[in-house]
């Protein structure tokens, strides 16, 4: 091509950029490839997943059986492929009813079932405010939780199911909805405990706050299951599942409880004054102006305890509750499946990273939503 | 009660819970005699029950033999040794876990969070996927699979994995390393490692009087690198290389010999360390991400150096950012380390508040030495983390 093509001074078309600096090339160069150490770590990054990637997708999907009827089946199809022994995605697939409900009576998981519907209805209005009708939905799930209660234990019409036999992700589920809304509360009115003027009330909350922050979950649930009869009066009982379910939320309580203070703190005084001189009396003053503000700037601290709260029911397996881990390791022991206890750690924890990452994804969405400054 | 307010001379009942003054103190006499109440009732019923099935609250069981063996004690003890020995084998294992955890899961944390911060997409989407999915999962869960992995899928001690020419020893049955057997004259490396500390804490007073003397700046790090680790190391090598290696050996089904990390004690430390530092990645992140531009802009107009930027402008800022969250990942730690007892690792809930508890039957004891162990590590932990925020607090006027 010719180059000889003039132009008048100024009037130079615009070339296109050089091809390498533009489009996929220009990207990879650019994110990449853009100086001597960012080559050096793309390339033991590229390096290090070459080496991790293949086995574990061959184990996972590849090489993995998903449907068999005990574990030797699972080698014997493996072996039949010419392949190696991926994982038995079959035994999963067989226990799936148990993993979800637990030892619930075959014929009642219906009401499970319409619990779960229920509550997912009740998440609705509480979770996004551009829906219709809101404020009739929040009725509803106000009082949604006393109907999903009398569905999961029964009486009153239907046939009573001991909390024993609770079990699986419903448990997961019960025990974490329980403690997150149980929590919020509790947490809210410790918070405002702690900063409150009167001394005994602040040293009673501090105390509280302190002293459950201070040790773990699980000594604490160890007192629920074998101490906790002692303190009551002779003769009483207590499920075990109600114990636990007290004993998360005051914990989670807790955090919440700090979280908030620090939501508290960050208000400028200027804003109590207003309201105190605004002739507000301290819970209107409390409701209207200064927790809408705390809240806000907590909402990512609370969504974090209360993503801790969730992962942390996996505990009850150590006291002797059957959550999806308990009963993925109570069912190995069929002889059937022995050994497989990799594939119900990994199903498991694909379960909690897609509630938990969800949860954290919200938090996100609300942060963005209620990003009213500058 | 109308005609009272207006007559300016309130009945006492009314002022005692409309008056703004004295309601304050109402509430809190209340709330007292409910709390000393709710306290006196379980108080009496846990007496009434104890004397019921004929059991006092004493802690003299903590002198009874414990009749039961500990897979890793660091001090001496077997199962003729009282209960109250058990539980500081416990104490130190708990701590051995929670001190080794955190050096491990600020290493991997503080790396994590400067390449998530990295101009390199891939490592940058690389470190978000591994730091999203390890929050994401409970901790218990990669206690378990971390601990599946290192039983199932590790040698028996006969085929083990060997590392560094003999320098470890991968098995199912634990990581075995050479232990060091010290001889006499290594007292003197001791002292000349002592002797380089209190040289540097010296030669760091003196440069700064220097620099601000003259402005002339020493290499600091440099000399103090060389007087605490290189002049030790010369002194090592003068007195002979008084350090003698005890390899670990296949002697029938197992290793005999040499340092051994069991299998238990391997899949916490690595579970915990891994879990936290997902956490302290995003907060160093944060940390970092909080120092405005403006300040490294600042820095490089007065002409100082990118390293000594970062070092004198960047980092103390931004530890003043991620040190108050750090010190509750440390406490966190700590705290979950007491998940041992889902893998059989012996830790302060395992030996007094398991196995003692169930032989001797004193819940009430029992639980309450666990719970005043952790409370005590956590003040200890946040008093120390206080006074070290204090110390880096921003002065301001």
């Amino acid at each position: 091509m010719s180059t000889e093509i003039s132009h008048i001074a100024g009037e130079h078309p615009d070339l296109p950029p050089p091809a390498t600096e533009v489009g996929v090339i220009g990207w990879i160069r650019h994110n990449l490839f853009s100086s001597t150490t960012n080559i050096v770590v793309t390339v033991l990054t590229i390096y290090l997943l070459y080496i991790i990637l293949p086995p574990m997708l061959n184990w996972i999907f590849f090489d993995a059986v998903f449907s068999a009827d005990s574990r030797d089946d699972c080698r014997a199809i493996a072996k039949a492929a010419g392949e190696e022994l991926g994982a038995c995605w079959a035994f999963i697939g067989k226990r799936f009813q148990i993993f979800v409900y637990g030892f619930y009576p075959v014929e009642e998981r219906w009401r499970v079932n319409l619990s779960f519907i229920m509550m997912i209805a009740a998440l609705v209005p509480v979770l996004f405010d551009n829906i219709p009708n809101r404020k009739l939905g929040l009725w509803y799930s106000l009082i949604a939780p006393v109907i999903i209660c009398w569905l999961l234990i029964g009486g009153m019409g239907l046939t009573p199911v001991p909390t024993d036999k609770f079990g699986g992700f419903m448990l997961t589920l019960t025990i974490g909805v329980t403690g997150i809304v149980g929590s919020l509360p509790i947490g809210i009115a410790l918070a405002l405990g702690r900063q409150s003027h009167m001394p005994a009330l602040r040293m009673v909350c501090v105390a509280f706050i302190e002293f459950i922050r201070g040790v773990p979950l699980i000594t604490l649930l160890f007192v629920a299951s074998t101490m906790l009869n002692y303190f009551l009066p002779p003769g009483t009982t207590f499920d075990l599942l109600l114990r636990v379910l007290i004993m998360v939320t005051l914990f989670s309580s807790a955090y919440i409880a700090e979280v908030i203070r620090g939501g508290l703190q960050a208000i400028p005084k200027g804003q109590i004054e207003a309201a105190d001189s605004m002739g507000l009396k301290y819970w209107q003053s409390m409701r209207l102006i200064i927790l809408p503000q705390a809240l806000k700037i907590s909402i990512p601290g609370i969504v974090n305890t209360f993503i801790g709260l969730y992962k942390d029911t996996t505990l009850v397996i150590i006291i002797g509750l059957f959550d999806p881990l308990g009963m993925g390791r109570a069912s190995l022991a069929d002889t059937k499946w022995q050994g497989l206890s990799t594939e119900i750690y990994v199903f498991v924890a694909i379960f909690f990273f897609v509630s938990c990452f969800s949860m954290a994804r919200y938090s996100l969405y609300l942060e963005k939503k209620l990003h009213t400054g500058h | 009660m109308t005609e009272a307010t207006k007559s300016g001379n309130p009945s006492l009942f009314y002022s005692l819970f409309f008056d703004k003054e004295l309601r304050s103190v109402t509430i809190q006499v209340i709330t007292m005699a409910l709390i000393i109440a709710f306290f006196f009732f379980i108080v009496s019923n846990a007496i009434t029950n104890l004397e019921t099935i004929g059991k006092g609250y004493s802690f003299n069981f903590l002198w009874d033999a414990s009749n039961y063996d500990i897979n890793q004690t660091l001090i001496e003890y077997n199962s003729q040794s009282p209960h109250w020995r058990a539980a500081v084998v416990g104490i130190i294992n708990t701590l051995l876990v929670a001190v080794a955890g955190i050096i491990l899961s600020t290493i991997v944390g503080f790396l994590l969070g400067v390449l998530r911060l990295s101009s390199n997409w891939l490592i940058n989407r690389v470190v978000y996927v591994y730091i999203e999915y390890v929050r994401n999962v409970p901790v218990l869960l990669h206690i378990l699979l971390v601990h599946g992995i290192v039983v199932n899928t590790l040698p028996i001690p006969k085929n083990a994995l060997m590392a560094f020419d003999g320098a470890l020893f991968l098995t199912n049955r634990g990581f075995y390393t050479p232990k060091p057997l010290f001889e006499p004259a290594m007292w003197a490396v001791l002292i000349a490692f002592v002797i380089g500390i209190g040289f540097t804490i010296w030669f760091k007073g003196y440069a700064k009087k220097v620099q601000d003397g003259t402005g002339k700046i020493y290499p600091v790090f440099f000399i103090s690198l060389g007087a605490i680790i290189v002049f030790p190391i010369l002194v090592y090598f003068l007195a002979g290389s008084p350090i003698n290696l005890e390899y670990p050996a296949l002697k029938g089904f197992n290793f005999k010999g040499g340092l051994v990390l069991r299998p238990e004690f391997v899949a916490l430390w690595i579970a915990l360390s891994l879990y936290t530092a997902a956490f302290i990645a995003e907060i160093v992140r944060a940390g970092i991400q909080a120092i405005s531009h403006g300040q490294t802009e600042a820095a490089f107009a007065l002409g100082i150096k990118p390293s000594r930027t970062m070092q004198l402008v960047i980092i103390p800022q931004a530890l003043r950012v991620i040190i108050p969250p750090l010190s509750s990942q440390y406490l966190n730690i700590t705290k979950n380390s007491s998940l041992a007892i889902a893998i059989g690792y012996m830790d302060i809930v395992a030996t007094i508040g398991g196995i003692s508890l169930n032989q001797t039957g004193r819940e009430m004891e029992c639980m309450t030495i666990v719970l005043a162990i952790y409370l005590a590590f956590s003040l200890m932990i946040s008093a120390f983390m206080n006074w070290y925020n204090k110390r880096m607090k921003l002065v301001e006027r």
